[in-house]
């Protein structure tokens, strides 16, 4: 499948010789629905603030669907790459919700019953119909995050990234959140979510790139990412709660590979019949 | 130095109803919970359910300091939050939110800590000794100098209820103050809350959504939806109920496994709250189902 997007030996600062992003190289493909996770300050706003052209690299590249994002403007990027704010306050202005999700579609130049169609679709779909005509400031947290991921999902931009998506979001929200994710991964979107919650990403994701102090720590399979200890502590992550007790039961048999309920229910049940048998 | 106490009860809240002015809807509807001192309740819900409004009304910043009409009645230690002013129930009631920046604006964590205490009029060698205490208890020595916005997020929490424990309250609510950290942060800041609440004797309100770490030291757990109370009582009877289930909250996996082994025909002794007591219980079931076995 093509690239959607090559980092190559990205290095990065915000000021001079304080490197925050050192040597990063990673390859995304069309339609994956990757996590990036990493413990506050490792680096992960900066690297995707690189994927819609916000940042250029100081050393290495970025390619976005091909093409290096060094020549190329945001407002450029902005239909093929859409990034949702992990602070939504940074990200709306509008005097209405409605407003705030047709302005990037006018701004496009979308003819005005495309902008109306777009609008009712996002807004239905984030469930945000009944607030239409509020301003984006009257409302809560979560439901500002929620405006802003419409915004972006208004325009259908090819790459979709969210950073944090599930912060003040209750569990409700947060089983929403997730089904759109794999909804947009369903329609061959490439999604990439900057996120801490390790059990929304043990549920949701195959794959998860763990960051620290700059650079990558681990890059693949969620299961064997999420399990390896050495990951988990160099990362100052927590494994799910499934693993840490598999780990916690590793010398009574069950296996420490373990990510979803399901499997160390299994396991568990196993021991208790091969006990049986004794 | 501590007032005399006209209650068993550290919290008392009697037929309470809240409505923000400008709103129709009630953000709290008939609320009755009585809480003794030293428990560790948790509350959850979805959003909206009323849970910071519940918050608010303990520390008396409703009715004093949002408008709207109140009805029934909150009693701290058997003080109506109607007669004491705010700044008076700051003394007893901590509060600690889920945006610890929006708390913190001094030029130093030091500086930081003293401010409330300041704030009460307390006279300066307490208020030193006080800073000094809180800088020791809560680790906080190392960054005395710094300023709050160097802090990271975990940190900057770690001062908020710092910076409330020095007043010495007799109760710490925490409005969702876990949930802009990463994992460990916030695992760091509950294993603090549990320091307070066991150590100090503090009666711990808190407000989470994060119910696999929250739980872990809860003596009550509380859901409330619509502004109403649901259901209250023993976490590991309510975290298994039907309301639970039909709220929709988090379940923690540890309890999701407990209820799968059971319907597998394995009953653990005790409902887990956390992964250490999940592998106790899985470990001691297999010495007991050996043991029968063999003998």
């Amino acid at each position: 499948m093509a690239v959607a997007i090559e980092v190559n030996d990205l290095y990065f600062y915000y000021e001079r010789g304080k490197y925050v992003l050192k040597g990063i190289n990673l390859t995304v493909r069309d339609g994956e629905m990757v996590a990036i996770m990493g413990n506050n300050g490792a680096g992960k706003t900066t690297l995707i603030k690189h994927f819609n052209g916000l940042l250029k690299p100081i050393r290495g590249s970025v390619k976005v669907k091909g093409r290096d994002t060094k020549g190329l403007s945001v407002a450029e990027l902005a239909r093929t790459v859409g990034l949702v704010f992990q602070n939504p306050d940074h990200q709306l202005f509008a005097e209405t919700v409605e407003e705030e999700l047709a302005f990037a579609l006018r701004n496009f130049g979308y003819p005005e019953d495309i902008v109306k169609r777009r609008v009712e679709w996002a807004l239905t779909l984030m469930d945000l119909r009944k607030y239409r005509h509020r301003s984006p400031l009257s409302l809560s947290g979560g439901e500002r995050k929620r405006v802003a991921i419409a915004s972006v999902l208004c325009y259908d931009p090819e790459i979709i990234i969210f950073d944090e998506p599930t912060i003040g979001q209750d569990y409700y929200q947060k089983q929403k959140i997730a089904q759109l994710l794999r909804m947009l991964s369903r329609q061959g979107k490439t999604v990439i979510v900057v996120t801490h919650d390790v059990e929304f990403v043990a549920e949701n994701f195959e794959r998860v790139i763990v960051m620290a102090d700059g650079k990558i720590v681990a890059d693949g399979n969620v299961r064997e990412v999420l399990t390896d200890p050495e990951v988990i502590s160099k990362s100052n992550l927590l494994p799910p709660q499934v693993t840490h007790c598999a780990w916690l039961l590793k010398d009574v048999g069950i296996s420490p590979k373990l990510i979803k309920v399901s499997e160390l229910v299994k396991e568990i049940t196993r021991l208790f019949h091969e006990h049986k048998g004794i | 130095m501590r007032t005399v106490l006209k209650s068993n009860y550290a919290i008392e809240v009697i037929n309470l109803s809240f409505k923000y002015e400008g709103t129709e809807e009630y953000a709290l509807n008939n609320v009755n919970l009585r809480i003794k001192e030293g428990e560790y309740v948790v509350i959850t819900g979805p959003s909206g359910s009323g849970k910071s409004t519940l918050c608010r009304t303990l520390n008396g910043l409703i009715p004093h300091f949002y408008r709207g009409h109140m009805e029934g009645d909150i009693r701290i230690f058997g003080i109506s939050t109607r007669a004491k002013r705010t700044h008076e129930l700051a003394r007893l009631v901590g509060m600690v939110f889920q945006e610890s920046e929006n708390q913190l604006f001094l030029s130093s964590v030091e500086r930081e800590i003293a401010f409330g205490l300041e704030n009460l009029g307390l006279p300066r060698d307490y208020i030193r000794k006080r800073v000094k205490w809180a800088l020791r208890n809560f680790k906080l020595e190392g960054l005395k100098d710094k300023a709050p916005y160097e802090l990271s997020g975990g940190q900057q929490q770690k001062v908020a209820i710092a910076s409330v424990m020095a007043m010495s309250p007799r109760i710490l609510v925490l409005d969702e103050p876990t949930s802009n950290l990463d994992p460990l942060s916030a695992f760091e800041i509950i294993a603090l809350i549990h320091q307070v609440n066991k150590a100090m004797g503090v009666t711990v309100i808190l407000v989470e959504h994060r119910l696999e770490l929250a739980l872990k030291y809860a003596t009550r757990l509380i859901l409330m939806k619509e502004g109403r109370v649901i259901t209250d009582g023993d976490p590991r009877e309510v975290i298994t109920s039907k309301e639970a289930r039909s709220l929709g909250i988090g379940i923690p996996k540890v309890v999701e496994v407990y209820k799968r082994l059971k319907e597998e025909g394995i009953e653990l002794p005790r409902i887990p709250l956390s992964s250490e007591e999940l592998a106790l219980g899985v470990r001691g079931c297999l010495a007991t189902y050996g043991s029968s076995y063999r003998g």
